[in-house]
């Protein structure tokens, strides 16, 4: 009976899995599939292409357009994900780990700005950043980007932190560690997977954004990929970009991909069993 | 290796709470120091203000004569042990024990040096290079304790670190630690709430009840001599028998029979503010069955019958216990005990005797046994303040002492 019931179990758990996998990946497939077709065959209609060709790559990665805009994504997306992790692991091992006045405010705006509507914020932010001189820059998306970051960076990072024993911290000072010392070489090794984990979210969403890239850029200069595909058109007026758009979606979700497969790796659970006992 | 002075040493949460107060204790060098108390009387909080993991109120902590109030841990070149092991998980047993090393900077061969002896100690040596999650529970407690004795620190502080163990190989670590402290010789302080580890393990135990030092001494003497109600129910196992008794016409009313009284504890009752109700307290292996006694024996006793409700056969003795009427002993301290044990609504009627018998005695289940108990051994306490009147100079000499 009990067999029974686990085996059918699966069975219902495993169609469902197929279900949502085949309902999530087959716009994605649909798009890898339109970006190898020639124009000729773009609108047939078939899944699979019937003449392969990488033209439409070739296409994108000749035009300076999206090989500038995938160099701005790169590097805003790394920058402003590096600065988030270090600033949200400080602030999220401060807010688990002490007791300071004005700790629940923190947190309760932090979530305030996590709930705030974007949109909303994009004509004051480009007034803004008009009148400092940082609209169009790097920096004039690095700073709204990490803005949003944090707050999801120190929450997903302090819900790691209290994982951590209390105890090792202790540990570490009776050896003989400073405060630093104790944070560098037994808590921060131990929080990496909340690390790893936060910045492959933030990453996300950095390179994800489209509202802030597109008002707050206006050239090459700072235009990141998800807006520079919208003024992607083909070689000549008349000719049709789909291809060439579908072949600059399969690449910019190369990078989230390998960044996801880089860190991954390095999200194991279980880190810190075998520190305490019960 | 030093000696730690804890001078009127009190601990005050900023919420209001004392959770040690005024806690006068000096360790000599080389001495194995026990803490002991039930839960919340704050033998931790101690241990922690020596380690420097809490601030100190007010008082003083001196170690190797040096006030250290204000150092950080790392300062003050003691290890500690945790309940919790705390090892370092993403270390192997050899990185956590060089850790205290490293961070003092020592080169590395003699880090390695070090590593291997102290892992040599403990029979650490096939496991040095395994990760703590790959570990048994009795191996993480002796990595614990091997980073702990690596650095050949001031002093050991031990926060229960058999208590995570299961009941064997406690028993069996216990005689590790002890042997290790013998043989190393450094000053350790060691909080359990195990009175059976205090009394075999430490040179001294201090009993704490609410913050307060109950009573310093060799354990024999915490047995033999309790100060107050609180130490004499707390040390022993199984603990000490207490029941009411009532002063009258010179003798003690019990549910055990009228026990006499001798002159020392006669002026004592006589005192204007003395009380007029008693606790008496006898210890299981002060009974013993009336039939097996001499007549020597027999006249510095008295006896009683009741009937036995459940014999324990331990091949060397016998546990028998007895139900007698009566009112029960109630004092405050009791009921913390009995809280502390877990068994606080668990008494039932009448009040519940533990003896130990002679493994000779034909005692058996349902019948009414005749008992003698030694006067010479029982203690008479004040339920009010809890102190032992049969105490004298710090020595306990029994109801009929002139």
């Amino acid at each position: 009976m009990a067999v029974e019931t686990t085996t059918r179990a699966k069975l219902r758990w495993g169609v469902l899995d197929v279900v949502v996998v085949v309902f999530a990946l087959v716009p994605v497939l649909w798009i890898a599939s339109l970006s190898f077709k020639t124009p000729a065959t773009l609108t047939d209609g078939k899944f699979w292409p019937r003449e392969w060709t990488l033209e439409n790559y070739r296409t994108i990665f000749d035009t300076d357009q999206f090989v500038r805009a995938l160099i701005n994504s790169i590097g805003i997306a790394l920058i402003a994900t590096a600065i988030a992790v270090v600033l949200g692991t400080m602030a999220a091992y401060a807010i688990s780990r002490l007791d300071f006045p004005g700790k629940k405010l923190l947190v309760g705006v932090s979530l305030l700005i996590a709930m705030f509507p974007q949109v909303s914020l994009v004509s004051p932010l480009f007034e803004i950043e008009r009148q400092l001189g940082l609209f169009d820059t790097w920096p004039g998306l690095i700073l709204p980007y990490i803005t949003f970051a944090l707050p999801l960076a120190i929450y997903t990072l302090s819900a790691f932190f209290k994982q951590i024993p209390w105890d090792l911290e202790k540990a570490a000072k009776m050896d003989g560690a400073t405060q630093g010392q104790a944070f560098r070489r037994v808590i921060a090794p131990l929080a990496a997977p909340g690390v790893f984990t936060t910045a492959i979210l933030v990453f996300i969403f950095c390179w994800n954004d489209f509202l802030f890239a597109i008002t707050l850029t206006s050239t090459e200069r700072s235009r990141t990929v998800p807006v520079a595909l919208q003024f992607f058109t083909g070689e000549s007026q008349f000719e049709d970009p789909t291809g060439a758009i579908c072949a600059a979606a399969v690449v910019i979700t190369v990078p989230i991909i390998l960044f996801v497969l880089f860190f991954q790796r390095r999200i194991v659970s279980g880190l810190t069993s075998g520190a305490v006992k019960g | 290796m030093a000696d730690i002075v804890l001078d009127k040493v009190s601990k005050r949460f900023p919420d209001g709470t004392t959770a040690v107060q005024d806690v006068d204790l000096e360790i000599a060098d080389g001495e194995f120091v026990i803490l002991v108390g039930p839960s919340g009387c704050g033998k931790s909080t101690t241990l922690n203000m020596i380690a420097g993991l809490e601030d100190i109120s007010s008082g003083e902590l001196r170690i190797a004569g040096e006030r250290v109030n204000d150092k950080a841990p790392r300062d003050r070149d003691i290890a500690m042990v945790f309940q919790s092991y705390a090892l370092y998980p993403n270390m192997t047993v050899r990185e956590n024990m060089a850790f205290p090393l490293r961070l003092a900077k020592m080169d590395k061969e003699t880090i390695n040096q070090k590593v291997e002896e102290a892992a040599k100690v403990l029979e650490l040596t096939a496991l040095l290079d395994r990760k703590p999650a790959n570990l048994s529970g009795g191996q993480r407690q002796r990595v614990a304790m091997g980073r702990a004795i690596v650095r050949q620190p001031k002093a050991f502080l031990m926060d229960e670190p058999l208590s995570n163990l299961d009941a064997k190989l406690r028993v069996q670590m216990r005689t590790v630690v002890s042997r290790l402290q013998k043989q190393l010789g450094t000053t350790t302080v060691y909080v359990t709430h195990d009175q059976t580890e205090a009394m075999t393990l430490g040179d001294r135990v201090v009993i704490m009840r609410g913050g307060a030092v109950q009573q310093v001494g060799p354990p024999q003497e915490l047995y033999d001599h309790p100060r107050n109600l609180f130490v004499a129910g707390f040390i022993g196992s199984p603990s000490m028998n207490f029941l009411h008794a009532k002063v009258e016409e010179g003798r003690l009313r019990t549910a055990l029979g009228d026990v006499p009284i001798g002159e020392r504890v006669r002026r004592e009752l006589e005192a204007g503010d003395a009380p007029r109700e008693l606790i008496l307290g006898v210890r299981p292996e002060h009974f013993e069955d009336a039939a097996l006694i001499d007549d020597e024996t027999r006249a510095r006793g008295v006896e009683f019958e009741a009937p036995v409700d459940i014999v324990e056969s331990m091949g060397s003795d016998k546990y028998v216990y007895f139900t007698v009427e009566g009112e029960r002993a109630t004092a405050a301290e009791l009921e913390e005990l009995a809280a502390d044990a877990g068994a606080a609504d668990f008494a039932g009627a009448g009040s519940n005797l533990v003896t130990r018998l002679s493994a000779e005695s034909p005692v058996r289940e349902g019948e009414n046994r005749r008992v003698w108990f030694n006067l010479e051994k029982i203690h008479l306490f004040d339920p009010g303040s809890g102190r032992n009147l049969t105490l004298h100079e710090g020595r306990s000499a029994g109801a009929l002492a002139d």
